[in-house]
């Protein structure tokens, strides 16, 4: 494989390219689906190829293949060349990118039990173990369980001299029971919803997640939620699960971050910002008590590597301190526009894509309060727990979510359950009356395996550290 | 491109060689290219040529399924070995019958030999075009064009041989000043259907040069473009068009087969075939597409399945298989909704105060037995009045029950339009739905995007 990526740096060399990178990657999942005591999905993916980008005639070109030979390199150098050929007649302000020092690395996720050691038979009986527990509940109509095992191996090497090597393994696990009743349909899942959580660690996680041993109280609470009168719509304190409130980081603060989003190059897609890159070091985006980073090293986050797509070490950066707005999401490219260097966030989903602007684990830092002193705290309101819907507009500025299960309170403790919660905000207003977070003991990594972004359009993996908080004057049951 | 022979000489052996009961071969092949534009600039542009293999084997009622797209023949082996090796350790799933057997598949065309043309020149020069017309108006725009080859054949082991090839290319593009922006998309099988002119016409008629309002939420009038009414269809076919939400009694369809539940002016069909939208002659399982009505004249009708909920009813598949194993459900991919009477502007003409939405953002479902969803408008947002548009209004989120907002349609334009999202996070297969611009009483709106 070196010879091969030596042989095509040079060729560029050769042609007198700027700048060109290579990456070939290895990707190989294994996904288990169990629905209703059926193994509805067992899957093994494999996918293998590389991609070349090349700066060229002051932009960009990037073609890929699946094909991983000499001659097919070659070929489809000569494609990125040709597109960045034709891109230059169309081509905007000139590209700064600044060169980085080249660097020889391996990095590899430390684990204990690599997930692809583990029979799959092992992983089948853990889930119908738990699903058959779901199913004990008559009222629990379509019991679900997954699991999950993913592993890139990829090298990136640059014309600069770069030549890096990562192994990168996640898995992740959940369960969910439906619970129906005429036209009711209610769902709960631990312990998260859409799959469950996800890290970058071994089997040993999907251990300690103990499934089978959280689903009678899934299905219990899903079967609760039937009866359960609905959320009241009215402005109220809310307090949020550090799940829902990863969720909440993520589209209201991890998006709109993003450098290239808010210099546009996203606005045909995914939309833009509501942030501009002189409001680093000036906008109060939060209440004093938030306190944000940007943390790609956090051990088993989702979103925890070795580099970046583009050769940059991974970071720990402040993005909100003490609500100031302090840094953005940056590549080689973009973080000029703050006079800094890249704090190494571009990541590519495979070979077929282009490194882009991603959330490394955007963490919301812990606070002091334990979880029953906020609640105790609090007078009327309501706390509320997984999500269930999300949705923001194209700057991030007005948010709704629904969550799957929330819980009434009055007079300082938690009361009766609420079906169909939803609260809505718009970002900046939300995150100004943030007034307690709760501390170390509840804070917990949470793993967004679906996190779309660009064209053709990409898949992150990225992680959010939370721990519940509390929010005034929301506006709560925001249905018809 | 691989050729029909080639591609199915190659799946065939495959499942000639597999030890399984059942085997089912899949090849998936993409050429592809995408341009960016952003700033009025192109800022990224790529090209992707990829090819996969999706294997089911079935031993006894164990399925399991491998993908690759690593094509050595001992690569391929190992595959099918390990497709195997899994189905062994695989619970057997009773309700599983038996893969489609094979079936006559239509003769249609979906390849146009002029997608060669789209070279990286020409689609610059075209982008090019576009934003000059943009800036000609002041205004900036950006967007992606994209074209691709891709080829579908399946072979499984009771026959089924069906092979195609596709041709596709789609331009969504966004015109903005400071004040305000505007949308506009195109999708098709054959580059010369697309006029660059007209499409930058489109996004630009959009543009304002007044400030928009804030407008309070509430109950208003709303006229909805095709785009907006193409993402309430998608959620409609997601949601419960399909027969495994209705046999799980998720669908809001579920035990109300043969009721009206929305307007009888509204008819809602899936229809592979149907030369006036992007066409698919058979399924991922080989099965030739039928046409399948969800609601005719406001009636719940029917719904489509695949060959493994047919199985479950005893009714054949209607051509709705997606990619094994599909867990979601046939979820159909060509719909459509009858066109009615009016023209648009008559139907502007007929609103006494409310919005017309050119497209929504970001919807989501909140609550699924309703058809719930929520969202934002986004990229021309007007207020009406006294049956003009009069000025441009800041954008809404909307929180509605679709079946509700489908209940009280009062008008639909003749004219319907072919609109689609591309490709959305996996292969590529571009597919879209064919519908008209709508005139909804009361529709929503529970929030307004403001700082």
């Amino acid at each position: 494989m070196k010879k091969l990526i030596e042989n095509i740096l040079g060729v560029a060399k050769l042609k007198k390219v700027p700048y060109a990178d290579i990456r070939i990657v290895r990707r190989q999942n294994e996904e288990i689906e169990v629905k209703n005591g059926k193994v509805e999905a067992l899957i093994h993916d494999e996918d293998f190829g590389f991609g070349i980008r090349v700066l060229f005639q002051g932009t960009w070109g990037f073609a890929c293949s699946s094909k991983v030979t000499r001659k097919e390199m070659e070929a489809v150098l000569g494609r990125a060349l040709k597109i960045a050929k034709a891109s230059s007649k169309a081509k905007g302000k000139e590209i700064l990118f600044p060169s980085a020092s080249p660097v020889t690395d391996r990095y590899r996720t430390p684990i204990s039990i690599d997930p692809f050691d583990v029979a799959p038979e092992t992983k089948i009986g853990l889930l119908l173990k738990a699903d058959e527990i779901l199913r004990r509940n008559k009222q629990v109509k379509i019991s679900e369980t997954f699991l999950g095992s993913y592993k890139t191996e990829k090298t990136f090497a640059s014309t600069e001299g770069s030549y890096i090597e990562q192994e990168i393994v996640e898995c992740g696990a959940g369960i969910a029971a439906t619970a129906i009743e005429g036209n009711e349909v209610q769902v709960r899942s631990y312990p998260n919803s859409f799959r469950g959580n996800f890290a970058t660690r071994g089997y040993e996680w999907i251990e300690r997640l103990a499934l089978a041993d959280r689903a009678e109280r899934v299905a219990e609470e899903a079967s609760q939620l039937l009866k359960a009168k609905p959320c009241p719509s009215k402005t109220t304190t809310l307090i949020l699960d550090s799940s829902q409130l990863a969720l909440q980081v993520h589209e209201s603060v991890g998006h709109p971050i993003e450098l290239d989003r808010i210099l546009g190059t996203e606005a045909s897609y995914a939309g833009t910002s509501f942030l501009e890159p002189g409001m680093a070091g000036h906008f109060k985006y939060g209440s004093e008590w938030v306190n944000i980073v940007a943390d790609a090293t956090y051990p088993g986050g989702l979103g925890t590597f070795g580099y970046d797509d583009e050769g940059i070490k991974a970071q720990r950066v402040p993005i909100l301190s003490h609500g100031m707005l302090v840094n953005l999401l940056t590549s080689r490219e973009t973080a000029h526009h703050l006079g800094r260097e890249s704090n190494g966030t571009m990541r590519a989903d495979g070979w077929n894509r282009i490194p882009l602007i991603r959330m490394t684990n955007i963490n919301l830092e812990p606070g002091e309060w334990t979880l029953d002193q906020m609640i105790a705290d609090t007078e009327e309101g309501l706390f509320l727990t997984t999500n269930r819907s999300w949705s923001i507009d194209d700057k991030r500025i007005n948010f709704q979510f629904g969550t799957e299960i929330g819980w009434e309170i009055k007079n300082g403790k938690l009361g009766e359950i609420v079906k169909n919660p939803t609260y809505t905000g718009i970002t900046p207003k939300f995150w100004n009356s943030c007034d307690a977070i709760a501390n170390r003991d509840h804070w917990q990594m949470w793993g967004t395996p679906n996190c779309g972004k660009g064209e053709p359009g990409q898949v992150a993996h990225v992680g959010h550290g939370a721990a519940p908080a509390r929010f005034r004057n929301v506006q709560v049951g925001v249905m018809k | 491109m691989i050729k029909q022979g080639s591609a199915v000489h190659l799946l065939k052996k495959l499942v000639q060689e597999s030890p399984a009961d059942q085997t089912e071969a899949i090849l998936l092949t993409e050429d592809s290219s995408l341009t960016r534009f952003a700033g009025s600039a192109v800022h990224q542009h790529v090209a992707e040529r990829n090819q996969t293999v999706v294997l089911r084997v079935i031993l006894g009622k164990k399925i399991a399924v491998v993908t690759t797209n690593l094509f050595q023949p001992s690569s391929v082996r190992r595959s099918l070995q390990k497709a195997i090796s899994l189905a062994k350790v695989q619970q057997p799933n009773d309700e599983f019958i038996s893969l489609p057997g094979p079936r006559s598949i239509p003769e249609i065309g979906t390849f146009s030999k002029n997608i060669g043309r789209l070279t990286p020149h020409q689609k610059v020069s075209m982008i090019k075009s576009l934003l000059r017309r943009a800036k000609e108006k002041g205004c900036k725009a950006s967007g992606a064009f994209s074209n691709g080859e891709v080829v579908l054949a399946v072979v499984n082991s009771l026959g089924v041989e069906a092979y195609q090839k596709f041709s596709d290319l789609f331009l969504h593009l966004i015109v903005e000043n400071e004040k305000s922006s505007g949308y506009a998309s195109f999708v098709a099988r054959d580059p010369d259907q697309l006029d660059v002119d007209a499409l930058a016409q489109e996004a630009i008629g959009k543009i304002s040069k007044a400030e928009p309002i804030q407008i309070e939420p509430g109950e208003y009038e709303v006229i909805l473009e095709p785009y907006a009414v193409n993402e309430l269809l998608s959620f409609l076919g997601y949601l419960g068009f399909h027969a495994l939400a209705v046999q799980e009694g998720r669908s809001f369809f579920s035990n109300r087969f043969g009721e009206k539940m929305v307007d009888e002016k509204v008819t809602i069909y899936d229809d592979g075939l149907d030369p006036e939208g992007l066409q698919v002659p058979f399924d991922f399982e080989g099965v030739p597409k039928k046409r399948v009505t969800f609601f005719e004249r406001g009636v719940a009708k029917e719904v489509t399945y695949d060959s493994f909920t047919a199985g479950r009813e005893g009714k054949n598949s209607t051509g709705h298989g997606l990619i094994a194993p599909n867990t979601s459900g046939p979820i159909p991919i060509n719909l459509l909704m009858k066109g009615g009477e009016s023209s648009l502007e008559e139907m502007i003409q007929s609103v006494r105060r409310g919005i017309y939405v050119t497209r929504f953002h970001y919807t989501n479902v909140v609550e699924p037995m309703k058809a719930v969803i929520t969202g934002m408008t986004r990229d021309g947002t007007f207020l009406i009045e006294g049956g003009e548009m009069t000025r441009p209004i800041k954008n809404l989120r909307f929180t509605e029950s679709i079946l509700k907002a489908l209940s009280q349609v009062s008008a639909i334009s003749k004219n319907r339009k072919n609109c689609s999202e591309g490709t959305v996070y996996s292969r590529r297969f571009v597919t879209g739905a064919v519908v008209p611009a709508v005139k909804i009483d009361e529709f929503n709106f529970s929030g307004v995007s403001s700082l």
